[in-house]
């Protein structure tokens, strides 16, 4: 070996690896401009309100825990209420949509039946249909059945499987789990009710683990469908409560505010943390919007 | 099949048929008829034909302001956000170390993107004496109050959408991934450059996630509701200067109980939003490229 080819051999390893540090010191930058927000939001909800605005740095120099105590307390109500509002609306919605779902799935996946191609089509036609355009007549039936003001404008829809996207989820899921096991259990004597039960719903796990992670998020973090439906203070979900707050409050106590947001994003933290690969792999395999 | 099958696959099918026909199908009609009417929620609907529809288009200077803030966001939150999810992506998808990690930070605001605390966030952020302000501070600018400036008000809230880049982003990193090396090898001994790979490979193979992320996101934004309520205290201001469609919908059904003249937004809503996705897959012909055609 020479020592030409040496240097050259060196030099090259070297410039990959600084290419390689060029790129993660951009990453981490930017990721660190993404997290920010959130770092100046915990560092803020322990920071007395008159230092929030004016102490640029992240590490509080002064702690003021007191923040937490007056904003769960700060809106009319505390906010065991309204978490405890929102633990049961996300918590319902989560059954209805793994159940109703995954039933609909099975049939579509596995079953024969009359316009089976039809309503295939109609259903993920209503994918696509926004909200808005059936917000005002839905807001009307369930006026008319004496539901405004409960929970169940916001819970019955689930168990109705009205988010059809996961039920596509699962129809796809559902192909790639072999057929010759339902066949098996038919020859053994199994109806589709105990074939979609012992069968298909336990080997549905991790598109059911998705669809529930997914229906928790999105329902905890609604706030249009809680605005509209729900009109009494003691019925209020957690985003309505920080809205409440806010506005009762207004910009003279940031802290307390801050305080209740960033208490407020803890059960997604919990979720996140725990099922981040399924999380993404969700988005990945199939566009879920996040 | 047999008849015994179709009895089993109906009561299958129950919870999503009585769902579809009483929560999306029952009430789209119900929405067409209300928008021909006037309609307050607690007298019948008095059928007016198309009244809601021309005062939309000839006298309300408030619904041309919602049109033009919501067009505006559309247009410049997509392709921004989109821009920012695959320049990311293409730098994640170098076998880099800790690609989980990085992946995961970068999904992070895209979770929690549509809550109200991120909104609550992102009012003090930029707000006058906020964070974002302090820093332009350091380098001698004196920035203008974000949020209650009728002239960056929209500003803040395509910086909210597009700091939520991380879904499209993880969309475009598995097409990534399913781009075989050897096309980029084969290029490399021809002598292309990375700009080259990049226009002529890696996005026309890609053209289909772009689409696929393209028409999600417009779908999305057109809809977008609760930052816009929260950062402007539920009224679209200042100075309508952040009137999203929806929230100007919001208002017209519950605020004033104009239920017939919001069922006719909804209405046009739903045109706007098939338009767009309508005209996306007709362009698609033109520039989305699926494998099996090479």
């Amino acid at each position: 070996m020479t020592d030409a080819t040496a240097i050259s051999g060196a030099s090259r390893h070297s410039l990959i690896n600084w290419r390689g540090l060029a790129i993660h010191a951009g990453l981490i930058a930017a990721a660190l401009v993404m997290i920010y927000p959130l770092l100046w939001l915990a560092s803020s909800s322990v920071k007395p309100s008159n230092l929030i605005f004016s102490d640029l740095s992240l590490w509080p120099t002064r702690f003021r825990l007191q923040n937490y105590v007056d904003g769960w307390r700060g809106a009319a109500l505390p906010f065991s209420t309204f978490f405890l509002n929102s633990f049961i609306i996300a918590g319902l919605a989560v059954v209805g949509n793994v159940f109703a779902c995954s039933m609909v799935a099975y049939a579509f996946a596995r079953l024969n039946f009359a316009f089976k191609k039809t309503l295939f089509a109609l259903m993920m036609l209503t994918i696509m249909i926004p909200l808005h355009a059936t917000l005002i007549p839905q807001y009307a039936l369930f006026y008319s059945l004496g539901w405004v003001n409960t929970f169940l404008p916001l819970v019955a829809p689930k168990f109705l499987a009205v988010d059809a996207f996961f039920i596509f989820l699962m129809v796809q899921f559902i192909r790639g789990i072999p057929r010759e096991l339902d066949e098996a259990a038919t020859v053994d004597g199994a109806g589709p009710i105990r074939i979609y039960w012992s069968i298909i719903l336990p080997l549905l796990t991790p598109a059911l683990v998705t669809t529930a992670v997914f229906s928790f998020i999105w329902t905890y973090e609604d706030f249009l469908s809680p605005l509209v439906y729900l009109t009494s203070m003691d019925k209020y979900t957690v985003p309505q409560g920080l809205n409440l707050l806010m506005s009762s409050k207004g910009a003279s106590s940031w802290g307390p505010l801050l305080a209740m947001s960033l208490l407020s994003l803890v059960p997604l933290f919990v979720v996140f943390f725990i099922f981040q690969r399924r999380l993404i792999e969700g988005i990945a395999a199939t566009g879920l919007k996040g | 099949m047999d008849a015994n099958n179709n009895v089993a696959a109906f009561v299958f099918l129950s919870p999503w048929l009585l769902g579809m026909i009483c929560l999306t199908l029952g009430p789209i009609l119900a929405s067409f008829y209300l928008s021909l009417t006037s309609y307050d929620m607690f007298s019948a609907p008095k059928w007016i034909g198309f009244d809601n529809y021309i005062k939309m288009a000839f006298e309300d200077g408030r619904y041309y302001q919602s049109l033009k803030v919501t067009f505006s966001y559309v247009l410049l939150s997509v392709p921004l956000k989109l821009a920012f999810a695959l320049g990311i992506a293409m730098l994640l998808n170098r076998g880099l170390r800790g690609l989980g990690f990085y992946r995961s930070v970068f999904y992070l605001p895209s979770l929690l993107g549509g809550s109200v605390a991120v909104a609550i966030m992102w009012r003090q952020v930029f707000s006058y004496d906020g964070i974002i302000n302090q820093i332009l501070m350091k380098f001698g600018i004196d920035g203008p109050s974000w949020i209650t400036s009728t002239d960056y008000a929209l500003y803040t809230l395509v910086a909210l959408a597009v700091w939520q880049f991380g879904s499209p982003m993880v969309i475009f990193l598995a097409g990534l991934k399913q781009i075989p090396q050897d096309i980029y090898d084969a290029a490399e001994v021809d002598g292309a450059g990375p700009v080259r790979k990049f226009m002529s490979i890696t996005i026309p193979m890609l053209t289909p996630i772009i689409f696929f992320n393209f028409v999600m996101q417009i779908i999305g934004a057109f809809q977008a509701f609760t930052p816009a309520y929260i950062i402007s205290g539920g009224k679209g201001g200042p100075a309508d200067a952040t009137l999203f469609y929806t929230l100007y919908l919001y208002e017209q059904a519950f605020t004033n109980f104009q239920m017939g003249y919001a069922s006719a937004m909804a209405w046009v809503l739903v045109g706007i939003i098939g338009t767009a996705t309508a005209a996306s897959f007709l362009s698609a012909r033109y520039w989305v490229h699926y494998g099996d055609e090479r």
